[in-house]
């Protein structure tokens, strides 16, 4: 039995209004809410247990050091990891590819070697291979999706060619809602001694994940959308790869010696991580993660998976709403556009009145909206709090903007 | 300061009680306006700041202020049709004089020009400002 109204009670924002109507957030796939677990353990780290990490000997340090370091096992139980030290802890997938790109990447391909993108990812999983295409002639390659938004594993393995040197993947589109079957991608890549990367922002979040089950090479996941705090994030890196990483940014922590003319680094995965990392936002993301595992991953995408159909056969009786993507394996986001001059940013403005929290835009996913040839969507993506009733309120406030716009 | 154009619009709204009938006043304003002339829809009469896309084209005559504009959303289109009843016709130091966020205010539209949102019309004001500024 999955209690949703347990769960949203779990969550104060969900019980505040906006524009005088209760809120309706279906704006997950940009960032989801805080339970109060979360803004407790922040609450309580800052009131009583913070120092800072790996560096005193006192006893907050050590304490804090404890609940920080603990974060990282949560993590790669969250992903079944196998271990904790294939985890490397961050500010979210932004800085996980980042890391990937500059310290696994651009060290290992030349000119000619071609990386393999699906047109559908986010520009977090773009723009950093545009750096080794501008930088060092790496060649980017692009795999297109079917007209529903789905996209064949087998184009994606049919595109390797003796060049080829990582896939980097999204496992569940941010604004199509396609899930992508990661796990065939990844182990014919790997048949074929390609490197692969999936980024998970999107897929954590609404599927149970097993990173050795998909035998990937590198896993990213972003804490904000996981019901954590911002600026929290890790990747899961296979220990073969971790060997051929260099580190990406230096500083204090991912170090054991610095002198005048030599340093050694210390040990993977804290070599790849300097500075003074987000401590507390790590802690929240334990306690947001250890959250979603309490409910069951695979209760809430159950939730999500009823959500997913409920809104699809709503939204499909209204024929003037046209969905972007109906890929038969898909999560329950929704982008959509209204027949008519509406802009997206009109329609979001309407549903605002009405409390309803959506994205419009191109939600930073440029090549996609090419691909499809529309300017701007809106997206409503639902999470593990969002209920059917929820599903009316979005219709009832679309029939609202579709008769203002008509 | 505002022009008699506008000081109509503010009449008009008087009557419209709640918020979906202001909006609806605001599209239609939008929809009776002229569309720019699409080769004055280039990168000089562009309006950046703006999360649709926005074209403001002014011309002052005998230090009379006017401008045409559009957007490609609909809401934004009607609130550029407002602002050209605020603004077209005015000198343009009294262009200058225009608090464009308390007449907005007046039509319960001053939300759209809070720093926080994208639709552009701060940015409109702005380029409208700077404008008459240069020619005053």
């Amino acid at each position: 039995m999955y209690d949703v109204e347990k769960i949203r009670s779990d969550f104060p924002i969900l019980s505040r209004e906006v524009n005088g109507k209760p809120l309706t957030y279906l704006d997950n796939g940009a960032s989801a809410q805080k339970p109060q677990v979360v803004i407790d353990a922040i609450t309580r780290a800052y009131a009583e247990e913070y120092s800072n990490v790996h560096r005193g000997l006192h006893y907050l340090s050590n304490l804090a050091t404890e609940k920080y370091e603990t974060v990282r096992g949560t993590i790669a139980r969250f992903l079944n990891a196998g271990h904790e030290d294939h985890i490397v802890m961050n500010s979210g997938t932004t800085e996980g590819i980042n890391t990937i790109a500059y310290g696994w990447a651009m060290p290992n391909l030349e000119a000619g070697d071609e990386i393999i993108l699906s047109v559908m990812e986010h520009h977090a999983n773009i723009v950093p291979w545009h750096f080794l295409r501008e930088r060092q002639g790496v060649v980017i390659k692009w795999v297109e999706t079917a007209p529903d938004g789905s996209l064949d594993p087998q184009s994606v393995i049919d595109a390797i060619t003796p060049k080829t040197k990582l896939i980097a993947i999204t496992q569940c589109s941010n604004v199509l809602g396609t899930i992508v079957d990661v796990k065939s991608i990844c182990h014919a890549a790997r048949d074929r001694g390609v490197a692969t990367l999936v980024d998970g922002s999107q897929g954590a979040v609404h599927m149970p994940v097993d990173v050795q089950d998909i035998g990937c090479d590198f896993y990213a996941i972003t804490g904000h959308k996981l019901y954590g705090p911002s600026s929290s994030g890790a990747i899961y890196v296979r220990p073969e790869r971790m060997a051929e990483m260099r580190p990406f940014m230096g500083g204090g922590d991912m170090i054991k010696e610095v002198s005048r003319d030599r340093v050694i680094y210390n040990d993977a995965p804290m070599k790849f991580e300097a500075g003074t990392p987000g401590i507390v936002q790590m802690i929240g993301l334990g306690v947001a993660l250890d959250y979603m595992m309490g409910v069951g991953m695979d209760k809430i995408a159950a939730h999500e998976a009823d959500l997913k159909s409920y809104a699809s056969e709503r939204l499909s009786g209204l024929n003037w709403v046209s969905v972007q993507g109906q890929a038969p394996e898909k999560a329950a986001i929704f982008s959509f556009t209204l027949e008519g001059a509406a802009h997206a940013h009109d329609i979001s403005t309407i549903l605002d009145k009405k409390g309803v929290a959506v994205r419009a835009g191109q939600h930073c996913a440029g090549p996609l909206m090419e691909h499809l040839g529309v300017a701007a969507t809106c997206r409503a993506s639902f999470g593990m709090y969002n209920t059917r009733a929820e599903v009316d309120v979005l219709v009832d406030a679309l029939e609202l903007a579709h008769e203002l716009f008509a | 300061m505002a022009s008699a154009a506008f000081e109509e619009i503010v009449e008009d709204f008087e009557f419209l009680e709640d918020w979906e009938d202001r909006y609806r006043h605001v599209i239609e304003q939008g929809k009776a306006m002229a569309p720019l002339d699409d080769a004055l829809k280039v990168p000089a009469t562009k309006v950046d700041g703006c999360a649709s896309q926005v074209w403001l084209h002014p011309t002052i005559e005998n230090g009379v202020f006017h401008f045409d504009g559009e957007s490609d959303a609909m809401i934004v289109r009607g609130l550029i049709a407002v602002l050209r009843a605020l603004y077209n016709g005015l000198s343009v130091a009294e262009v200058l004089q225009v608090d464009a966020r308390a007449e907005m205010g007046r039509l319960g539209l001053n939300e759209h020009l809070s720093a926080q949102r994208s639709n552009g019309l701060t940015a409109m004001v702005q380029r409208i400002r700077e404008t008459a500024a240069a020619a005053a």
